[in-house]
């Protein structure tokens, strides 16, 4: 039974892979994105990895199919590259496909793997999830890189507005006036949604879950009201919202500095209260992951005042 | 007894599953946008409430049968909501005098 369920998985994840390449418009191949990224996400939950599952749905999918998704739909439409340039470029990523097709038939058996190293030294660290402690101990350093990473990203999207609207807010996200529906479900859902991504943060620790999915889904909570023009989107010039994007990195570059004073080397922790300290950092990078990828996903700043939509009226 | 239980269950996973393939049928051949939201709402909303309730008594615990209702629930509000926007979006598409009607609270927003 599982073998049928998992060849389905498979050849329903390369189907939709297919889709994606072949698509003629860039709106379906991110709609065909968005749904490989569900079906991923699948995978790896057969393959008893819920924290990669979690992950791909709230980052791979999620987040980064909202962006394609708007992406898309604004993008004008191009005209499709010569049978030259699409023959290389398929050429390209053959050549990437055999590299890395040799490189995994050529591991050794069984595949060398750290994961003993891992789990002999997690009760130092005082977490019960093994992924949680090669993010924030073992790998302490690649997870701060992340977040700044996200700081970045961000502001490459917001330098493609003007220089004279580089402090002002990001336009609604829904042209059309609010139904009653959709602000029903933006009063009723948001408080489940941090609810949420509070437990996937706190959970964290112990069983699958973090700082990244928790941030996820505390975005959408906070775009969902945005959606609903129940709160407007913050002007990017405000600074305490500079202030809350920039919390989790410096806080997290803080405590790894201070491990040089106290544990002897950047991003140790002192001995007996490294899990306290991973939660506050996880708490701070958690909000300021939120923020970063609700900002993501809206538009760069535009100027205040009536904003030209797109031949649409919104009152 | 358990024999029963699951004759309940197979029932309401085949009328479950008949509720998607109408569905998904009506998605791929109906003529316009607001009858292909139509018949994607009711897999929706049947097709995934027969599915759980047939689910339901093979759940190993309280605490999994409630999460599947919660599933059903959340995927009951959510797809709702999304028709409807989805509505408003085919709406806007077909000119100025449907985008007047939108605009107005009318009470035919679409299906949901």
């Amino acid at each position: 039974m599982s073998l049928v369920l998992d060849s389905f998985l498979g050849v329903l994840a390369l189907a939709l892979a297919l889709r994606v390449l072949l698509a003629r418009e860039a709106l379906a191949a991110a709609i065909g994105f968005v749904g490989l990224g569900l079906v991923l996400a699948l995978l790896w939950v057969r393959l008893d990895a819920a924290d990669v599952a979690l992950t791909e749905a709230a980052i791979g999918s999620g987040v980064t199919g909202l962006v394609l998704l708007r992406t898309a739909a604004a993008a004008k439409p191009v005209a499709p590259q010569g049978v030259a340039v699409r023959g290389l470029a398929a050429l390209i990523a053959f050549a990437v496909f055999c590299g890395l097709a040799a490189l995994v038939l050529t591991l050794p058996e069984p595949a060398p793997s750290l994961a003993d190293e891992a789990a002999a030294h997690l009760e130092a660290t005082g977490l019960g999830n093994p992924v949680t402690a090669v993010l924030l101990v073992y790998r302490a350093l690649d997870t701060l890189l992340e977040t700044v990473v996200l700081l970045l990203a961000l502001i490459g999207v917001w330098s493609l507005s003007a220089d004279r609207d580089w402090a002002g807010a990001p336009p609604p996200l829904w042209r059309f006036a609010p139904t009653p529906p959709l602000v029903f479900l933006a009063r009723i859902l948001p408080p489940l949604g941090i609810l949420m991504g509070l437990y996937l943060f706190w959970t964290g620790a112990d069983t699958p879950g973090g700082a990244f999915q928790g941030g996820a889904v505390l975005a959408a909570a906070w775009l969902l009201v945005l959606l609903a023009g129940l709160r407007a989107p913050p002007a990017a010039g405000s600074r305490r919202l500079r202030a809350l994007l920039l919390f989790g990195p410096a806080l997290f570059l803080a405590v790894g500095a201070l491990g040089v004073v106290f544990a002897g080397a950047f991003l140790a922790y002192p001995e007996g209260i490294a899990k306290p300290i991973i939660l506050v950092v996880e708490a701070a990078i958690t909000a300021s992951i939120a923020v970063t990828l609700g900002l993501l996903v809206l538009d760069p700043p535009q100027p205040p005042g009536p904003l030209p939509v797109e031949g649409h009226s919104s009152p | 007894m358990s024999v029963a239980r699951d004759v309940f269950t197979l029932l309401c996973l085949l009328a479950g599953a008949g509720f998607f393939l109408a569905g998904t049928l009506g998605l791929l051949r109906f003529p316009d946008s607001l009858s292909r939201l139509h018949a994607l709402t009711k897999a929706d909303n049947v097709g995934l409430a027969l599915i759980v309730l047939g689910l339901l008594p093979q759940a190993g615990s309280v605490l999994d049968g409630a999460k599947m209702l919660a599933v059903w629930a959340l995927v009951q509000i959510a797809s709702g909501t999304v028709a409807q926007l989805l509505a408003q979006l085919a709406h806007g598409e077909r000119g100025a005098q449907a985008l007047a009607d939108s605009a107005a609270p009318s009470p035919e927003g679409g299906p949901t």
